[in-house]
């Protein structure tokens, strides 16, 4: 029940948001709509994703996104898309919606041992992370260790949009 | 906006005072135990730059560079990903591959994976707090 009523926040802050021309307005619906994911996460027991979808999605990026507002103006400029254009975008994201849907028919169910993602990597991480990395929470064993070089590049990716932002907008280095 | 600038708000002051520690240490926790329980070095980090860009946005820019200064945010962007690097490479020079912390000279490999893997939690941990620090700093502007 509380899944369900969780999902229509969801869709109703991702509503409001894209609606929404006060900008500020929109940042902070944004910054809801990444908090009830993170509560999403935790009700699908994913704890170490729903950390960082409060700590990253609601959290930092709200900031940066404001730090950016206070840059430009704060209200959308007044644009109308013509009718034909609407209609052409509504029977597209239809097609794309009645397509995903279509794909989910054949998913396994929720929580299903069977399913193939719980086939392949998992039962080792599962069963040997302890032994080989000495590490407890088996979700940073797999990202620091068996993953090791996936979180040194996001590290370095990191890094780089930092240098990025230093270099474009920093007067003098 | 012709309203008073927050850094002379005294609930606001009094208030980011009061909580910018505690942030902070939760940020320390956060990064220090995420081998154990969830977070790690990405979520703490973030908690980390966060809770200094509070610090900021109440006491204005200035201030905010007067703690932490401008070469000293670059060094800690720079650092984590080093020090990360560095902990890869200790591994190469063990003996192992790189990045293969088992290698690493202690009593037993899960004790050698267990501590390198608290260091590089810590390298990005500090990686990621130095460059939202710097991204604030860059992109933010005081409204007055």
């Amino acid at each position: 029940m509380i899944d369900f009523a969780l999902l229509l926040f969801l869709v109703v802050c991702a509503l409001a948001a894209i609606q929404m021309k006060d900008l500020l307005s929109a940042i902070m619906l944004l910054g809801s709509y990444s908090f009830i994911m993170a509560v999403v996460w935790t009700r699908l027991n994913a704890v170490d994703v729903a950390f960082t979808e409060a700590s990253v999605g609601a959290g930092i990026t709200t900031i940066l996104l404001i730090a950016t507002l206070s840059r430009t103006k704060r209200r959308e400029m007044g644009q109308t898309v013509p009718l034909v254009n609407s209609v052409i975008y509504g029977v597209v994201v239809m097609l794309t919606s009645a397509v995903l849907l279509y794909g989910t028919i054949d998913m396994p169910l929720f929580g299903d041992p069977g399913a193939p993602a719980y086939q392949h990597v998992a039962p080792r991480y599962i069963e040997k992370s302890y032994e080989e990395t000495g590490v407890v929470n088996f979700v940073t064993a797999v990202l620091a260790s068996y993953r090791g070089y996936d979180t040194l590049g996001e590290t370095a990716v990191i890094f780089g949009a930092g240098m990025c932002v230093i270099l474009l907008l920093r007067r003098k280095i | 906006m012709k309203e008073k600038p927050l850094s002379e708000n005294i609930i606001k002051r009094a208030m980011t005072r009061l909580l910018v520690p505690f942030i902070q240490l939760f940020a320390f926790y956060v990064i220090a135990h995420g081998d154990i329980g969830p977070g790690g070095g990405f979520q703490g980090g973030v908690i980390l730059g966060a809770g200094f860009i509070l610090y900021v946005i109440t006491f204005g820019m200035d201030e905010g560079r007067k703690r932490i200064s401008r070469t000293a945010s670059d060094l800690l962007s720079t650092a984590g990903v080093l020090l990360f690097a560095a902990t890869g490479f200790a591994c190469i020079v063990a003996g192992g591959a790189y990045l293969q912390y088992a290698s690493l000279p202690f009593s037993s490999p899960q004790l050698a994976s267990h501590l390198a893997i608290f260091v590089i939690e810590w390298g990005i941990g500090i990686t990621v707090a130095g460059v939202m620090i710097t991204l604030y700093f860059l992109i933010g502007r005081e409204v007055q």
